[in-house]
């Protein structure tokens, strides 16, 4: 495990440092979403990595945060903030509402659950036609906060690159602290932590509603860089691609997640170029990375370093 | 140490993506990017679009370019996904540095990038349906199809001339299918006709019965117009049938393709639709002025991409020449001028029809190109 | 009225019977190896597909039939051996991860070899509908009814009746002690990949001139088998088989009074109110987990 502050401090290096070689706004762009997937995968991480809880319909909550910036700003008038946190505190009631009975379940009827909400959210914006304009989605205003237009990806990358030094310090903030000493517990051992007095089922709806919650903002934002929303953003394959980059990065592993969401943004963007193999080569990385590397590139990746190094 | 080589990972990462970028430079070619649905529900104009753009440019190129510039074509499949379209007319723009885009399979994905071709002044020449697109006039937006508001036109104009006045209507809640629904009540209370049924499908239906059931309980029903594009249609077709309904149907040129035909098998008998004259181009008099364009068209897509031609194929060719055409005019990729000269075309003879563009008309087609057609014995037959 | 009824009930039975299948593939492969198979939709995707293009190509119906179960078997077996095998002791995400990527794998490998397109299928005994008590019944469905409940049927017998299908079940029940008792529990994981996907196959062919067939029509199809599966109580084969019709029942049922709309809802509606108010399914048993 590393320490916080060389995390940071190397993240913020990377950061500051991408821009030199993101020589136009194609690369940028890219970076940008990258960025965009990573915060919103160091929110699942917690919940998947740590808390121990599947979700496979966490891009429902992406989705539902970008649809009411999207009808707020577009077809209300609101200003973008006021619209983003009438998002979040939206997303972050529906979450705990069905927290509770959700987080219940184990295993492969979390699984289950957590898609059927997804898949259900999913319909519901593509077909509630009049409000979200439907499977052909709306066009969404810039982001604009005290007179000040969020606009260009520059901009973004800068605003994007800081939100996710933020969710990164949080999360090893979080995972450090007592509530996340008994999380990490959770996954290890539910009923163990119980019988320590672990009010478990406490941890794990708070998890689930602050990565909902984040997974909403970065939605709110997202429809505004993109300028375009359609349900696409918040479906099943969203959902899949999601827990796939924490998965693929490494469980339990802030960085990991970070890792997996970039490596997952950036591949397919050059796999364009033998489109037609496309879909086979992503299938078959999934499927060797898991079997070779369960517990992620990254984990492993730092396993074999320091077995080296002690050898 | 884990430290240094996340660091070393992320080097390695950018110098790829540095590399990818240098790639991109080269002698000076005009570039033309274009985004389709390839894959998708709308796969069926998609495709065959890409390779009727690779075909000619590929033509062009060995016949010595435009002026002596080869042209470079870049395509990207939206996978009928609107954002995804937005996307790549971004990465056409800003990555590709393209001159002038023909693509937008959909109306959806054509309306997602309309917004990012205005800002970035760049010329744009849609290959979907929808009026919306040109209506009102967008400086930098063009489109080669007929209109949706056409489609409705030359429907009820048929039902009319048949003496039937009250429609059912089933459209699509795709961009093209939406637009198409409010056109078609727009026009069917100019033209006398009631719409007794109002209701909608999802182009990735694999069941249409229910909403079919109803309208086949709706006694003041005469006939059934189709509103949508790609295989959708093809779906309703087959379980019109099913459920035995034997009012006559109406499809719109969304669906103007052989592989309609071969998708709906035995179903698709009797169906009428309007159509650009290419798909009917033997039918066609030989006082027709496209007879010529289309007969030479369709001669050369058989020969080197098989199948027969869709008026989709038609739509990309008529796009690429209208680009290939200003181009030449302005004498180089200017876009301001290439705009200028897209909106000037005068007497094009294409696939869809005679084209007469104005700062007004950013389409330039008259009806008068536009076919009745019924589906007879697997093959399109002319009406009028 | 009643004619309306009727032809969303039927409508319903029919896709209700692939749910079936579909649910039942989910529940054998669970049994065998506690993997929830996120791949099992592209089985059905291959038998639906192969059955199209062969039979576009000339090749008689039933011999494409076999060939497309013969793909499907293959590739389920090579999933079994070649990641689930090596994968046994990881997560429940883990195993979850990489069938989904098996799944993305045989949805890119069906695109490079059959296209993108959407292919057609001629129903096997004509198109012409056969009018009962004012519905209209397709032939086909008629055909996809017969199949699933001889593969049903069939399943059923494997598992009660031979000697390979009880030494299956013995080891869901306890896979130490069927390895005791001289159960080779690696070729279980293998046999019951290759049965689920046999499954998936052959509801693929027969749903196809329904559906059309193209590459992603094993998505839905899959995980509406899941619903059913987890319906019925994972695990639990007649439950899986009786989930599958309910889910189709409803929906089609709900398409026609409700909103068409919502109708791939559905399903899920039913599931959540199920895991909300039963968490083990309808059939399910109640357990403790392991700890």
């Amino acid at each position: 495990m590393l320490g916080r502050v060389p995390v940071l401090v190397g993240l913020a290096a990377v950061i500051a440092v991408l821009p030199l070689v993101l020589t136009n706004n194609f690369l940028l762009n890219v970076a940008i979403i990258a960025g965009f997937n990573a915060v919103v995968c160091v929110g699942l991480n917690l919940l998947i990595g740590y808390a121990g809880q599947i979700s496979l319909g966490h891009a429902a909550f992406f989705g539902l945060g970008a649809y009411v910036s999207a009808v707020l700003v577009g077809t209300h008038g609101w200003p973008p903030l006021p619209a983003l946190l009438a998002g979040a505190a939206f997303v972050g009631v529906l979450a705990f509402a069905v927290a509770k009975p959700i987080l219940r379940l184990k295993g492969h009827y979390l699984a289950m659950a957590t898609l059927g909400i997804g898949i259900i959210i999913s319909i519901v914006l593509r077909t509630e036609t009049d409000i979200t304009g439907g499977p052909d989605g709306m066009v969404v205003v810039p982001f604009e906060v005290f007179g000040i237009e969020v606009a260009g990806e520059s901009m973004w990358y800068w605003v994007v690159g800081a939100l996710l030094l933020l969710a990164v310090w949080l999360s090893l903030n979080l995972i450090e602290s007592p509530a996340g000493r008994a999380m990490r517990a959770l996954h290890g051992s539910e009923v163990a932590a119980e019988t320590l007095g672990v009010d478990t089922t406490g941890y794990k709806v708070m998890v689930f509603v602050l990565s909902a919650v984040l997974a909403s903002v970065m939605g709110s934002l997202f429809a505004h860089y993109l300028g375009f929303i359609t349900p696409s953003a918040g479906d099943f394959f969203k959902s899949i691609e999601l827990v796939t980059m924490v998965v693929f990065g490494g469980m339990a592993s802030t960085l990991g997640a970070v890792v997996g969401a970039v490596i997952l943004t950036v591949l397919p963007q050059f796999l364009t170029a033998f489109q037609d193999y496309q879909h086979m080569v992503l299938g078959a990385i999934l499927m060797f990375t898991m079997v070779f590397m369960p517990r992620g590139l990254l984990p492993t990746l730092e396993g074999l370093i320091t077995a080296r190094r002690r050898a | 140490m884990a430290n240094r080589l996340f660091t070393s990972l992320m080097a390695a990462g950018a110098l790829a993506l540095g590399l990818a970028a240098g790639a991109a430079q080269a002698a000076d070619p005009i570039r033309i990017g274009s985004f389709l649905s390839v894959t998708g529900p709308a796969s069926f104009l998609g495709e065959p679009e890409k390779k009727v753009l690779e075909l000619y440019v590929d033509r062009i190129n060995k016949a010595g370019g435009v002026d002596g510039r080869p042209i470079r074509l870049t395509v990207y499949d939206d996978g009928g996904d609107a954002a995804k379209a937005a996307g790549f007319a971004k990465r056409l723009i800003d990555s590709d540095k393209v001159d002038v885009i023909v693509g937008g399979t959909t109306t959806a994905a054509t309306m997602a990038a309309v917004p990012l071709v205005e800002r970035a002044e760049v010329p744009f020449i849609s290959l979907a349906g929808a009026v919306v697109i040109v209506e009102p006039v967008k400086p930098w937006v063009f489109k080669t199809p007929h209109t949706d508001r056409m489609a409705a036109e030359k429907v009820m104009a048929d039902m009319t001339k048949r003496g039937l006045s009250r429609l059912a209507l089933l459209s699509e809640d795709s961009g093209f299918g939406k637009s198409g629904r409010a056109e078609t009540l727009k026009v069917a209370k100019d033209m006398g006709i009631t719409v007794v049924a109002d209701e909608t499908y999802g182009a990735k239906d694999t069941d249409v019965t229910p909403q079919l059931t109803k309208i086949r309980s709706n006694k003041e029903a005469q006939a059934v117009l189709v509103f949508g594009l790609g295989q959708g249609p093809a779906m309703v077709t087959k379980n019109y049938r099913q459920l035995a309904i034997e009012l006559p149907i109406y499809q719109s040129h969304g669906v103007a393709s052989m592989e309609f035909i071969r998708l709906a098998g035995g179903a698709a008998e009797n169906v009428r639709l309007p159509a650009a004259g290419l798909v009917v181009a033997d039918q066609l008099p030989d006082s027709d002025p496209q007879k010529r364009v289309v007969a030479e068209f369709s001669k050369l897509y058989i020969d080197h991409i098989g199948g027969e031609p869709s008026t989709f194929a038609g739509h990309a060719y008529d796009g690429l020449m209208l680009a290939v055409e200003a181009i030449r005019r302005a004498g180089g990729t200017d876009r301001a001028r290439v705009r200028d000269e897209i909106e000037k075309t005068k007497g094009y003879i294409g696939t869809g029809g005679v084209v007469n563009m104005s700062p007004t008309d950013h389409m330039g087609l008259g009806l008068d190109a536009f076919h009745m057609v019924e589906i007879k014995q697997g093959t399109w037959k002319l009406v009028d | 009225m009643f004619a309306e009824f009727l032809q969303y009930l039927l409508s319903g039975i029919t896709i209700g019977a692939i749910y079936a299948l579909a649910g039942l593939g989910f529940s054998i492969i669970y049994n065998a190896s506690h993997v929830i198979n996120f791949a099992q939709g592209e089985f059905i995707m291959i038998g639906g597909m192969s059955a199209a293009t062969l039979t576009a190509a000339g090749v008689p119906l039933p011999l494409a039939m076999l060939f497309g179960l013969a793909a499907a078997m293959l590739g389920g077996v090579l999933i079994a051996k070649f990641t689930i095998e090596r994968a046994r002791n990881a997560s429940v995400v883990t195993l979850i991860i990489i069938t989904i990527g098996a799944s993305i794998f045989l949805r890119g490998l069906a695109e490079v070899v059959w296209g993108k397109e959407f292919h057609r299928l001629a129903a096997f005994s004509g198109d012409d509908p056969i009018a009962v008590m004012g519905a209209a019944v397709l032939p086909q469905s008629l055909w996809v009814l017969g199949v699933a409940l001889v593969l049903i049927a069939a399943t059923g017998f494997f598992f009660n009746r031979t000697l390979a299908g009880k030494a299956m079940l013995a080891t869901s029940h306890n896979r130490l002690a069927a390895q005791l008792v001289g159960i080779n529990v690696r070729g279980v994981v293998l046999v019951a990949f290759a049965l689920s996907a046999a499954l998936g196959a052959v509801g693929g062919a027969v749903v196809a001139p329904i559906t059309f067939s193209y590459t992603e029509m094993g998505i839905m199809l899959g995980l509406k088998g899941f619903t059913a599966a987890v319906l019925g109580g994972l695990g639990n084969g007649a439950g899986a088989v009786v989930g599958g019709l309910l889910v189709g029942i409803a929906e089609a049922l709900g398409a026609g009074y409700i909103s068409s709309a919502y109708k791939d809802a559905i399903a899920f509606v039913i599931i959540l109110l199920v895991l909300m108010f039963l968490p083990n399914g309808l059939f399910g048993k109640r357990g403790t987990e392991r700890v």
